[in-house]
């Protein structure tokens, strides 16, 4: 199995993400995973891959320190995510990003209104709730961002009206409208069918690669993973099985991960 | 085939079973007779109430602009009151649920009060206000504001901690606060229910608003309570029958707004 060795690909580049030890278990049950290790460069597009319940959705919910996770550390874009509190988390967090693999859209607000929520990291108060109130700057970045996932026409459309598409777009427009440096995505094409799910995927990765932004993203489709991740990291029983250039990975590297 | 066998239709209940059923009858019959059960006086009781009935049928009419505007005083003091209480009942609800917006020892310390508030009877916090600002309709209002808070509060908060939990993480994760999740995320997605739990609301405070006359809290209940102290029973009559349409339509109207807002939020 190939497996690089983080000394020498990693020398020179910025560290964004960086895991030491990483450990979770719901009550009593055996830990989810054990002593994972593992770093994502700036600017990667990395791939995580692994059976149903191995822990992925797990995994990415302590990289953004949504759970606290039992041991180990999360150093993200310089930070420790396991004990920064307060204010400092959420500065933090408004330089992160997350796509869910539900949309997670505010159902009953206007489009325009769910993009503009991406903004609440850097702005609080009643002027961000709804875009009727919010300020021409925030309308405008919110605007600009739909325009970006081609659906400036439905600005004021209720979030709720929406194809399953349509809304996975809109929650990749909120992620991206503040601008973050590290965006997670977890299955973001799981609930679109093959078509819409080839074309948000690839709206995603232009988008992100244009900006420059490092994104860790979750698939179940094995060729999105290879084809779109620059790096694969396969979870398997709690560890890591694969930590590789998505090019040095086969397909019978990636089987072995669901037998 | 296997040899399994059809299951028996009953458990025969264990010994603990059976002393349960046996300490549930006891407790019924000892509650009975501290409730002075007395076969002779239910079997008299017929005659009695028809001639109660006979009495007091046909209603009194002449009264009825009079208990008309009792009533609309009634329907005020509701209104009124409901309003109040529904809207302050937001932001205890907003404390009462457990992750909104604090942790679990202040909503728990929230609920409990609520609970306080709606274990003491409408008609003992009307005497509460009553004795705080005096007969009439405002205090029968307070009254109801309070009875409002005790269960619009509560079940706002169920609502809140019943809604999807994704929105709120996905907001969590680009770092708003929690008072910007709660009003961006939370509270929308509750809002149906919302609807729903207030129009309960009104309801309970107009059926609460048509007794509250009988401690001097305003309302129409007062009437009731003058109709049967001076034996006037077909104005009394009057009363029930006005409170009994009232009260009807009032849950009519609300299940008709219910449905219509049901319907809509897919
Ligand atoms: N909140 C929770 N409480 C208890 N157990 C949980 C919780 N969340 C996840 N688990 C358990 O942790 C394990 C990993 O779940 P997780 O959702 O991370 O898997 P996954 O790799 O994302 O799976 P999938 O591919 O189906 O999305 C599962 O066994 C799951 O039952
Ligand atoms: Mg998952």
């Amino acid at each position: 199995m190939p497996l690089d060795h983080p000394a020498t690909h990693l020398t020179g580049t910025v560290t964004d993400l960086q895991a030491t030890g990483l450990a979770k278990s719901f009550g009593k049950a055996r830990p989810v995973f054990e002593g994972l290790e593992f770093r994502i460069r700036r600017g990667e597009c990395v791939a995580l891959v692994g059976a149903n319940g191995t822990g992925k959705s797990t995994l990415l919910r302590c990289c953004l320190g949504l759970i606290t996770p039992d041991s180990g550390r999360v150093s993200l874009l310089d930070q420790d995510m396991v004990t920064i509190k307060g204010p400092a988390r959420r500065a933090l967090r408004a330089r992160t990003g997350l796509v869910g693999q539900k949309h997670n859209l505010v159902p009953r607000l206007s489009v325009l209104s769910n993009v503009i929520h991406g903004l609440l990291g850097r702005h609080s108060g009643p002027r961000y709730w709804v875009q009727g109130l919010a300020p021409a700057a925030a309308r405008t970045a919110a605007f600009a961002a739909l325009d970006k996932v081609g659906l400036a026409d439905l600005a004021l459309r209720r979030a709720d009206q929406l194809s399953g598409g349509q809304s996975q777009r809109v929650a990749i427009a909120r992620a991206l409208v503040g601008n973050p440096r590290f965006l997670v995505a977890d299955e973001p094409c799981a609930s679109l069918d093959p078509q819409a799910g080839e074309e948000v995927m690839a709206l995603f990765i232009s988008l992100v690669k244009r900006e420059g932004v490092t994104v860790l993203f979750t698939s179940h489709n094995v060729q999105h993973a290879l084809s779109y991740g620059d790096r694969i990291l396969g979870l398997q029983g709690g560890r890591i099985a694969i930590d590789a250039r998505a090019r040095d990975v086969s397909a019978q590297d990636m089987a072995r991960l669901y037998v | 085939m296997s040899d399994r066998s059809l299951p028996m239709r009953f458990a025969r209940p264990g010994a603990g079973g059976f002393l349960g059923y046996l300490a549930v009858v006891l407790i019924i019959l000892w509650s009975l007779e501290g409730a002075g059960w007395s076969a002779d006086r239910l079997i008299s009781s017929p005659p009695k109430l028809a001639d109660f009935f006979d009495r007091a049928w046909p209603p009194s009419t002449h009264n009825l602009d009079r208990l008309a505007w009792k009533m609309v005083e009634t329907l005020q003091i509701a209104i009124a009151g409901a309003a109040i209480g529904i809207v302050l009942s937001v932001p205890v609800a907003l404390l009462a649920a457990r992750g909104v917006l604090v942790g679990r020892g202040v909503s728990l310390a929230v609920r409990t009060i609520l609970g306080f508030i709606r274990a003491v009877p409408d008609l003992a916090w009307a005497l509460v206000f009553v004795v705080a600002v005096g007969l009439g309709p405002f205090a029968g209002m307070l009254a109801i504001v309070v009875d409002t808070i005790g269960y619009c509060g509560r079940f706002f908060a169920d609502d809140m901690e019943n809604t999807d939990p994704g929105p709120a993480e996905a907001l969590t994760a680009t770092g708003a606060r929690r008072l910007d999740i709660a009003a961006c995320a939370t509270i929308p997605a509750a809002l149906p229910a919302f609807v729903s739990t207030s129009l309960f609301g009104l309801e309970k405070a107009v059926r609460s608003s048509t007794i509250l006359g009988l401690v001097g809290a305003g309302g129409i209940g007062i009437e009731l309570k003058v109709g049967f102290d001076l034996f006037d029973y077909p104005t009394a009559m009057t009363v029930i029958l006005m409170i009994a349409v009232v009260v009807i339509g009032v849950e009519q109207i609300g299940a008709m707004l219910r449905a219509a807002i049901m319907g809509q939020a897919r």
